[in-house]
């Protein structure tokens, strides 16, 4: 039979399957934080168990640090708590643990890639929906629920049934301005957040095959905020040279011999999606959300629509711009901003901060607008400084924190106010997740850079014209 | 975790017509510090429940003494975003045992499944049905029969079968987790293991 990149994968990890149930899939690789595992191992310690394999187990410190004055003990008691046991934890079993301060500590999802824990085709989970990032490398890489970290650090495997297929072709030229977030925020729109779910996507095309592999992380990231379980791209030569030489990459014979595998990672010709969607990169612009969850996107010139053209609910969609104070029909362009917020594992590499460098070389942020740059590992922050890109940011007066997922979902002290508007490169708009009462308006790091800059919602092709002129 | 058996259940229900309900509304990121699964059910549904000033919004649902019972019903999309289970502890831990609606995301379908909280998926108009039914008398109860894979609505001969993995079935009929099972095949893992290099 003729499989998929997903099938290939997925069966080459198949232990055993259940009778009428799940699969038993092992897990080569499994990230570990400090927000979904203390429970998961207070349930080994109640079993009595030790984790099963710690050499495919690396533990960092992400989702509950501060972001300015790491070296400094952390000032909530109930996050130095958490981080602690984490510690704790991970020594009493023998797990890598690359916490606050050290120097490959960073964003689950970032520091996997950067230091070669991520593979092509293996199987990678994490207690974090955005282990999908992982994808990218032709990896299947999902997000679990504490039982299931529990389960994994226990057995090295989970049982899950195998998701349907999905593929996603995008081809054509992108417009200019046009990046890889907006290339997805475009699908998400286009699919709904449960557009995907119960599927595994795979996304193919030339537009994917010609994008960094940055581009790609940022891609497979949002693949979950369409409902799918995860999202993958085939690996390439791109993929090959990314993994190459990084520290937990196979090296000598054991690289070649991964070579032989990896380079069969590609669908068959004739193998068959449960569903095929296409679209065209042309008709793709920046994008940019206006409500509460991240398929309300739309082109950053077009206006909010009308609820009479939205599918599903009137009133959850009312409900919807409400919070956010915007009405039907409006237009988004110019609209008054008051934070900007540039990092998570959707747009913290280093690929994003040129980006966002690029629009504010020479400009000068707006005055009232506050500005949150969270590089997504020290990696990132180490090259932000070598490429001469933090001398731009300073420049324009802005300031670079450090590391963490930080307002990304705003357990840390990095929350927006109530009722203020921050356009984000993050992946998630919903109510109140970048603080109680938070406005968020995704969007790529060249909208996020115009919108420093201005202090509204611009349109990043405008900058440039300006430059030109 | 183990956790109680499920097998039938009768209650009134919670209804909450909402859609694309995420589970940063479930439980905010701001109460995710604990290193115990202790308390959750206090946070359910924080910033829709409390006001800034931690008193009651008079119109959430929760807070509206005439709707109760161990069943959440919930709009199209229930679950969606992060994979943090503390949303299902959350629910649980408030005293839903069962969640219905007509579309559920998949970690957070899953997430309730291992902790012995039953997500019943039914049809777009059976959802209605049971929303019109609550509407009409708050105390309505429901009957969700995990044998035989049914939810009614007691009194008004409504019924609809819902789907459940057998596998998944079986261990809420029992109260198993699937780290029970898994570590009954260790040695099956461990000789697969070895034969999956780093
Ligand atoms: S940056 Fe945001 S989405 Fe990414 S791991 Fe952190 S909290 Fe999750």
């Amino acid at each position: 039979m003729k499989k998929t990149l997903f099938d290939k994968v997925w069966d080459s990890h198949v232990v055993r399957k259940v009778d009428n149930g799940p699969d038993v899939l092992f897990i080569d690789r499994h990230l570990v934080h400090e927000v979904t595992s203390p429970v998961a191992f207070l349930g080994l310690k109640n079993r009595n168990i030790k984790v099963l394999y710690p050499e495919r187990t690396f533990a960092t410190a992400d989702h509950n640090t501060p972001t300015i004055n790491q070296h400094l003990p952390v000032k909530d008691p109930l996050s130095a708590n958490q981080l602690k046991a984490l510690e704790v934890n991970a020594k009493s079993h023998n797990i890598p643990y690359w916490g606050l301060g050290h120097e490959k500590n960073g964003i689950v999802h970032v520091i996997g890639p950067e230091n070669g824990i991520t593979l092509p085709g293996s199987t990678i989970v994490c207690g974090d929906s955005h282990t999908s990032t992982h994808g990218a490398f032709g990896a299947i890489a999902f997000g679990i629920g504490t039982s299931e970290v529990e389960m994994v650090l226990a057995t090295q495997c989970i049982m899950q049934p195998k998701a349907k297929s999905m593929r996603i072709t995008v081809t054509g030229e992108l417009n200019e301005a046009v990046t890889p977030k907006d290339v997805v925020l475009y699908i998400i729109s286009k699919l709904s957040t449960s557009g995907a779910t119960g599927y595994f996507v795979e996304y193919a095309g030339d537009v994917f095959e010609n994008m960094s592999m940055e581009g790609r992380m940022t891609v497979c990231n949002m693949s979950i905020e369409m409902g799918a379980r995860g999202g993958m791209i085939a690996p390439d030569e791109a993929t090959f040279a990314y993994v190459k030489g990084r520290e937990y990459a196979p090296k000598g014979t054991e690289w070649d011999k991964a070579m032989s595998y990896w380079k069969e990672l590609k669908t068959d010709e004739d193998a068959v999606f449960d569903k095929e969607l296409n679209f065209n990169a042309a008709d793709i612009e920046p994008m940019i959300t206006y409500g509460t969850n991240p398929g309300m996107g739309v082109g950053i010139s077009g206006g909010i629509p009308n609820a009479a053209s939205i599918d599903g609910g009137a009133a959850t969609y009312m409900k919807s711009l409400q919070y956010m104070d915007f009405n039907e029909g409006e237009d988004l362009l110019g609209k008054k901003i008051d934070f900007v917020f540039l990092g998570s594992c959707t747009n913290g590499r280093i690929e994003d901060f040129r980006a966002f460098a690029k629009i504010v070389k020479g400009r000068k942020k707006a005055d009232h607008v506050t500005a949150w740059l969270v590089p997504g590992s020290h990696k990132v922050e180490e090259a932000i400084q070598q490429e001469g890109i933090l001398d731009i940011l300073t420049e324009a007066g802005f300031e670079l924190r450090e590391p963490g997922c930080s307002a990304c979902l705003a357990m840390n002290d990095d929350k927006i106010p109530a009722g203020k508007y921050a356009v984000s490169t993050s992946n998630r708009n919903f109510e109140g997740r970048q603080g109680p009462g938070a406005r968020t308006l995704l969007a790529s790091p060249l909208v996020a850079a115009a919108a420093a800059v201005t202090g509204r919602v611009t349109d990043p092709r405008e900058l440039k014209t300006l430059e030109s002129v | 975790m183990a956790y109680d058996k499920f097998k039938v259940l009768k209650s009134t229900a919670v209804p909450m017509p909402i859609e694309n309900v995420d589970t940063d509304q479930i439980i905010p990121a701001r109460f995710l510090k604990a290193i115990e699964r202790k308390g959750f059910g206090d946070n359910l549904f924080r910033d829709w429940r409390y006001n800034q000033d931690n008193t009651p919004k008079e119109h959430f649902v929760l807070n509206n003494p005439i709707y109760n019972g161990k069943i959440l019903v919930g709009g199209k999309n229930f679950g969606s975003g992060s994979s943090r289970e503390h949303a299902a502890w959350a629910v649980y831990d408030y005293g839903f045992r069962c969640v219905i609606s007509s579309f559920f995301a998949d970690i957070f379908r899953n997430n309730c499944l291992n902790i012995g909280v039953l997500p019943v998926q039914v049809s777009e108009e059976f959802l209605e049905i049971i929303f019109k039914a609550i509407e009409a008398d708050p105390k309505t109860e429901f009957e969700i029969n995990l044998p035989e894979q049914t939810i009614s609505v007691l009194g008004a001969n409504a019924t609809e079968s819902f789907q459940i993995n057998t596998y998944k079935k079986e261990n809420l009929l029992n109260g198993f987790d699937d780290i029970d099972y898994l570590l009954n095949i260790k040695d099956d893992i461990e000789s697969f293991a070895e034969s999956s290099p780093l």
